[in-house]
């Protein structure tokens, strides 16, 4: 279907999961990781108020631009330096990261 | 030994609206919570964040709503043991409930309703060599007693609401108030930083922004930090008796963990019959649980902690019958 996109998450095991999410829900990446059952913590639940959805962007997809919030979130847990660091919350789902690479970064672990 | 009807463990919304709901059938709680002011999340993450999905409220910020059920609460007269963390649960002869906190503090209860939300939260800590060693020797991550600061020397960095927000207070409790921020911009309310910039125009609190502290010095006490300045590439020393990092806080289970209870991954498996757990005494409500359906809303926790209670009475009062009354016709009730 036109409006379901692939994502490709590498899980803190290492393992990689294809996962798909539609384009017309208004998701997000960290909820689209959620929704495909992978651990992800997201305390904050989306509002870029925690870095616990904190994932690496492995590919050159052109993503929306970091918010001032996303990078004072990520330079508050000491994470905004790492290349490819964003947060999860903050990407929507939309046809233009149909694709998207990404790796789940430590700060995300929920049983952390 | 404190002892009460009710252990509330986790003092969130739904902690805090159990009080509510137990004292309307006149039993009575004290909540426990690792944090210092009651609130959960909702006052230590986004205590300004709009909520728009509390059934009568079209808007309500997360702040508030703690304040008004802190306040639909009190003539229940709730005990708070607050900024400790529920360390241990005993079970004792008479089939009660002796809960132990990390300073030692004991309460006993009939009854345990864990509303421990995502965890105990614990700060965020920056990677400094001697931090843990100037732990409650200088070093602080919470702010229990803000009199402990009175007439000290005091460095503060972050740049969120909690760092913008104790800067702003202890400008008039402590001797002096630095604020080291990593960045040249806050994250926190405009108007705190409007606030935290006014004060440094008065020289009551040293702005220190784009900077960062790296390194701790003193004796078995701490002494000094180091302050980075990233621009200037150049290090100042700052004699301090005190050192809060205020980063934020990240949820963890904790010592929730060895309870015995049956979990499911970071959750309690509950009956929704009642919300209890596999230990018979033993409830949990809130985001902490986990069922069939469950949902991870502040509404749908007051519906179980409403529910929970009433299974709380028949194993505390089991030779009485319960009658629902309505709050509209037998009133609000108050404890002496």
């Amino acid at each position: 279907m036109d409006d379901i996109i692939t994502i490709y998450v590498t899980d803190l095991h290492g393992d990689r999961h294809e996962i798909q999410a539609p384009t017309d829900m208004g998701l997000n990446v960290m909820e689209a990781i959620k929704a495909n059952n992978l651990p992800v913590k997201a305390t904050c639940g989306g509002m870029a108020m925690c870095a616990t959805c904190n994932v690496i962007i492995k590919s050159d997809h052109e993503l929306p631009e970091m918010s001032e919030s996303e990078e004072d979130m990520l330079d508050e847990a000491f994470v905004l330096e790492v290349e490819g660091s964003r947060l999860s919350c903050q990407i929507p789902v939309s046809a233009e990261i149909d694709g998207l690479e990404l790796s789940m970064a430590p700060l995300s672990n929920p049983e952390d | 030994m404190i002892e009460t009807d009710i252990i509330i463990i986790g003092a969130g919304p739904c902690g805090l609206f159990t009080v509510f709901e137990a004292g309307l059938i006149k039993l009575r709680c004290h909540l426990i919570d690792s944090l210092a002011q009651p609130g959960g999340q909702l006052a230590e993450i986004y205590p300004k964040k709009p909520i728009y999905d509390v059934p009568g409220f079209p808007s309500i910020l997360a702040g508030e709503l703690v304040d008004n059920l802190i306040k639909q609460g009190e003539p229940f007269k709730p005990g708070f043991t607050l900024g400790e963390r529920a360390e241990q649960i005993e079970k004792t002869e008479d089939n009660q409930f002796i809960v132990t906190t990390n300073r030692g503090t004991q309460h006993k209860a009939p009854v345990v309703a864990i509303a421990g939300g995502l965890g105990c939260f614990e700060p965020r800590k920056p990677e400094l060599t001697n931090l843990e060693k100037y732990e409650d020797h200088g070093v602080d991550y919470i702010i229990k007693d803000p009199e402990k600061f009175r007439d000290k020397n005091v460095v503060i960095a972050g740049g969120g609401d909690s760092a913008l927000d104790w800067s702003i207070f202890l400008a008039d409790v402590a001797k002096s108030v630095t604020l080291v921020h990593r960045r040249s911009k806050f994250r926190g309310a405009l108007d705190s930083v409007e606030k935290v910039e006014m004060l440094s125009q008065a020289g009551k609190i040293d702005l220190i922004t784009n900077a960062e502290i790296t390194e701790l010095g003193g004796g078995s006490d701490l002494e000094s930090v180091h302050i980075f300045k990233k621009l200037e590439e150049t290090s100042v020393i700052k004699d301090v008796d005190y050192f809060i990092p205020l980063f934020g806080l990240s949820p963890k289970l904790g010592p929730l963990k060895e309870w015995g209870l049956n979990l499911n991954k970071e959750s309690i498996p509950v009956n929704t019959v009642d919300y209890s757990t596999s230990v018979p005494g033993i409830y949990a409500i809130g985001d902490i649980n986990d069922y069939e359906g469950k949902l991870r809303l502040i509404l749908c926790g007051f519906h179980e902690a409403t529910i929970m209670v009433q299974s709380a009475y028949r194993r505390i009062h089991p030779e009485k019958n319960l009658v629902l009354k309505y709050t509209t016709v037998s009133g609000v009730n108050a404890f002496n």
